[in-house]
């Protein structure tokens, strides 16, 4: 060996042992920053008393009074769980049971769930347009069945304040019900054929057999789809503003809308903060014991 | 696999027709129902204002006119300029594409280096990366839009292409980790053992074993990205909108005649390009969805 390759050597044995740390550790520290230390900006934030600038002199809990004292944060709650469990009730109903029906080894099964998946290929931007349309007061569905002799019809969810939420649930049911057919589909399709066939020898029916034997048997599915849907109504915030845009006044507000709307609307980052940091302890509670469990389940 | 040997209604009889009718009835049923808003849009932006106010929302159009997409396309109103959808269609994609490249690239590599040269704390980084795909995104929206506007990126496409690709790092890092752990840890001790070093064994070996898992990542996060309302509303302004903030302001315009076959076609241009991806690569969507199953 030479004494001028010893350097070059030296190097690329250094690279061997220590490229995929060199490659991996920029990507991490940008999680670091751009996940971790923004999180800890944004609670940091919540403590304080900025308004439209950030203001480091620390407020205690101020921001929060605030959130818990404006009429407008209750109104986001109490849509959020109307939302939230109709949202999670009609994408379960619909999806297991389309799962089910496909579940029949049918012709054209193939063409059928596409149809029943491609909402989800749209942006929540181009559904809550197309119901805007649907659902329009005057020129809708309401003049739809006016047309065929219901003179006295009326159908005018988007515009009032006490009904405007469901027009929400009904797109975004529309979009994501397709998605629980996929997992349900996938999850019926794992269970041994056998099992299937001892419950009919069994003198099982249909329906007795999906109830006590193969439901149960993919009751973990049950568990991601609904953990699933209620992460995303929790961050439904496209939906609300293409559908209803929060109103009529704020009747449709979410915590998503509501963060937005003091964020950049009216600029006051503190309460801004404090609703975000609400929201990430929602999701978390929600998330990380799943997480723990799947993690936990799947290192067995 | 015959029909009659499979399923859970297997016997022939009247009464076994009758059920596989209302089973068909109802699945055509449920086609209708996710079909029939689609069809109503396609419908309404072919027409006429004056047949949509006289005709009804599931009539079909009597004179078909593509005057409303041409205007969607080219000069309806978005806030106060009259551009139509196009230039926002080409911001979306001038997002769109580099972010989903980066995005992949680096999810492949960053999966590849914690699971095939596994180093103490490979697990642990990971986890950590995989949280930040699970965060409402509210809780960043604050210091990102200062570190944009910092580092001047902010109001602009290419601050849009940073943001996407650092929120959907997470993610591809999960699809790629999930391959690379099933692929044998033989494979790269032989290459190993040949003399080859990390970046070969990436691009020569890795790379075109993962090539359905980067098909599963790019159509996934092209659909995420372009969908994407938050990140676009918060962090571009005007004419650096991507197509569905246009979209949403065309439709919010509340001055003059509302211009519903112009809302519709504006809606079908901005939803085109995913549904495309859709319908031509459906099942590689539907892998991306299940392994998003986590995520959600």
């Amino acid at each position: 060996m030479t004494n001028a390759g010893t350097p070059r050597v030296a190097l690329e044995r250094f690279l061997d042992r220590w490229l995929p740390q060199i490659v991996v550790s920029p990507l991490f520290a940008a999680s670091l920053v751009f996940v971790y230390a923004f999180i800890a900006w944004t609670i940091y934030i919540s403590f304080t008393k900025s308004g439209v600038m950030p203001n480091y002199t620390l407020v205690g809990l101020a921001q929060y009074e605030r959130v818990w004292s404006t009429p407008r944060w209750y109104v986001a709650l109490q849509n959020l769980f109307v939302f939230t469990g109709l949202f999670i009730a009609g994408c379960m109903i619909i999806g297991v049971l389309l799962a089910i029906l496909l579940d029949q080894r049918i012709r054209l099964e193939g063409a059928i769930r596409t149809i029943y998946l491609y909402p989800m290929a749209l942006s929540f931007i181009v559904t809550g347009t197309a119901w805007k349309w649907i659902l329009n007061p005057t020129l809708g569905i309401e003049k739809l069945v006016q047309g065929w002799g219901f003179r006295d019809f009326s159908f005018d969810w988007l515009v009032d304040p006490q009904m405007a939420i469901y027009t929400v649930v009904i797109a975004g049911v529309w979009q994501s019900s397709g998605y629980v057919m996929a997992l349900f589909l996938a999850g019926l399709r794992s269970v041994d054929d056998e099992i299937i066939r001892a419950a009919a020898i069994d003198g099982a029916g249909p329906v007795r057999t999906y109830a006590t034997i193969i439901l149960p048997m993919i009751r973990p599915v049950f568990l991601s789809s609904i953990i699933i849907l209620a992460h995303l109504a929790i961050k439904s915030f496209d939906l609300v503003v293409a559908l209803t845009g929060g109103g009529p006044g704020y009747a449709t507000d979410m915590p998503a809308t509501f963060m937005y709307a003091f964020a950049f609307q009216r600029s006051e980052l503190g309460t801004a903060a404090a609703s975000a940091v609400m929201m990430l302890m929602t999701v978390m509670a929600i998330m990380v014991p799943y997480l723990y469990s799947e993690i936990r389940g799947s290192a067995k | 696999m015959s029909q009659a040997q499979s399923g859970i209604v297997r016997r022939q009889g009247p009464r076994q027709i009758a059920l596989r009718i209302l089973l068909f009835a109802v699945l055509g049923l449920f086609c209708l129902y996710y079909l029939i808003p689609l069809a109503v849009m396609i419908s309404t932006s072919l027409k006429s204002l004056d047949e949509i106010r006289t005709g009804s929302l599931i009539s079909l159009p009597h004179e078909i006119s593509l005057d409303a997409w041409s205007k969607a396309w080219s000069s309806a109103c978005v806030g106060v300029r009259c551009t139509g959808l196009e230039p926002y269609m080409w911001n979306s994609f001038l997002m769109v594409v580099p972010a989903v490249l980066i995005s992949t690239f680096l999810g492949a590599i960053n999966g590849y280096a914690l699971t095939k040269w596994r180093f103490p704390g490979a697990n642990v980084i990971f986890a950590l990366m995989l949280f930040g795909a699970f965060i409402p995104f509210q809780i960043v929206l604050l210091p990102m839009a200062r570190t944009l506007g910092y580092f001047g990126l902010a109001g602009s496409v290419y601050g849009l292409v940073f943001v996407h690709t650092v929120y959907g790092l997470a993610f591809t890092t999960l699809f790629f980790r999930n391959f690379f752990v099933s692929v044998s840890d033989g494979i790269v001790q032989a290459a190993k053992i040949d003399g080859a070093g990390f970046f070969p064994i990436f691009f020569k070996l890795m790379l075109p074993m993962a090539l359905p898992t980067i098909v599963v990542s790019v159509i996934w996060q092209f659909t995420q990205i372009w969908n994407d309302f938050l990140f676009g509303i918060a962090f571009t302004v005007g004419d650096s909108n991507p197509v569905t903030v246009a979209l949403n302001n065309i439709v919010a315009t509340s001055t003059g005649v509302k211009e519903y076959n112009v809302d519709m076609a504006a809606a079908i241009i901005a939803g085109l390009p995913t549904l495309l991806v859709y319908v031509l690569a459906g099942s590689y969507f539907v892998r991306g969805l299940s392994a998003g199953a986590v995520k959600g």
